[in-house]
């Protein structure tokens, strides 16, 4: 798996676990202000751990802090889907965790069955993880199943939804999403909300080089 | 000179930074410890990979081994899964007593939702199984929320992993 694979693992898990953490403090209710921001702390985890292989693999100094907050906006190769700000929608919000899960289940399984020990075994520890997340969506997917708004927000969000994976994965995507195939807006284009997220993320790190807390 | 029996006897004394009841050793986190020539090498798995705790649990084990004389070398060792199957059965039982119901062992295929909202689950409190999940997460990454029904008593369990 090249650098540049790991990149697009790490950022997607980094700019979702950002855009998660957004709700802490104004989630509808306690319980998923609690488990919005546990669910953005353990996919920046996953980031932090794929931003380390990826250091490892370009082989420079950049460390996983670096990669994570010093590279240009451009850089980043996340795909759309998780740069969308959407507090204060909270349908449009369970479509993105219930599709993001689906989609990252399918990559994450593959990782598993990797050559490399060192992918493999990290891929397993994050599918383990992830089990909770993918609980939490899945009841929650079901619980709205029947809203008018909720259907719409997964109509709406669907070809983000397949810009995440490639080729056959992206098939099997569909299969278990239980939906036709669209065309995908795809990984390599940023939306306009990356750049406000990119300012604040790197504030710290951009305003006091070499801050460390 | 120092023993790897000696740096484990001396891993087991620290508590783990956010449920100091049990200690890293009995959090079954520290995987493996190698002295050679002075030096002592530990690798040890993150509980969960987005845990807070991770620097203060290295810092703590090298500043540990540097008391007894020896220069720390602490890997953190991601690609080894570590499961909640590792906790001891003397840990397991120190978060009961704390009110931290242990973990259920992991099956196979790991944990659903079904078996979660289950009433299968043991209030460390009073011992009912009328328990009910509250929510999937909790205070931090490796804890959900349940309820007891017998004992009207929230309680915190240790998730599965």
């Amino acid at each position: 798996m090249s650098a540049q694979e790991l990149l697009r693992l790490a950022d997607d898990e980094l700019i979702l676990g950002w855009r998660d953490s957004e709700w802490t403090g104004i989630a509808p209710f306690l319980e998923e202000d609690v488990a919005f921001s546990s669910i953005a702390q353990t996919e920046i985890g996953h980031a932090r751990a794929w931003y380390e292989l990826a250091a490892a693999e370009l082989g420079t100094d950049a460390d996983a802090d670096a990669l994570a907050f010093d590279r240009s906006p451009d850089d980043y190769l996340c795909a759309p889907f998780v740069e969308l700000r959407l507090v204060d929608d909270w349908a449009r919000t369970i479509a993105r965790r219930w599709l993001y899960e689906l989609a990252d289940a399918i990559r994450i399984e593959a990782l598993k069955d990797s050559d490399r020990a060192e992918l493999a075994g990290l891929a397993d520890k994050i599918e383990r993880e992830e089990a909770y997340h993918r609980m939490h969506a899945e009841m929650w997917a079901e619980r709205l199943a029947g809203e008018a708004r909720f259907r719409d927000a997964v109509d709406s969000l669907w070809p983000h939804a397949l810009g995440l994976l490639e080729g056959e994965q992206r098939e099997l995507l569909c299969e278990r999403a239980g939906r036709d195939a669209v065309e995908a807006i795809p990984r390599g284009q940023h939306t306009d909300e990356l750049r406000p997220l990119w300012d604040e993320m790197t504030m710290v790190r951009r305003s006091v080089v070499g801050a460390s807390w | 000179m120092v023993t790897a029996e000696r740096v484990w006897e001396a891993l087991a004394e620290i508590p783990d930074p956010e449920i100091p009841v049990v200690s890293l050793v009995e959090l079954g986190v520290v995987r493996d410890v190698v002295v050679s020539e002075g030096r002592v090498h530990v690798g040890f798995t993150p509980t969960f990979l987005g845990c807070p705790a991770l620097e203060v649990m290295r810092d703590q084990m090298a500043a540990c081994i540097r008391n007894l004389g020896a220069e720390p070398d602490i890997e953190v060792l991601t690609a080894d899964g570590w499961s909640t199957d590792r906790i001891t059965p003397k840990g397991r039982e120190k978060l009961r007593e704390a009110g931290f119901a242990p973990p259920a062992p992991r099956e196979a295929a790991g944990p659903t939702l079904v078996q979660l909202q289950a009433r299968a689950f043991r209030c460390p409190y009073c011992d009912s199984s009328d328990t009910q999940l509250e929510n999937l997460f909790g205070p931090t990454p490796c804890r959900s929320i349940r309820y007891c029904n017998a004992c009207r008593q929230p309680f915190e369990q240790f998730k599965t992993l």
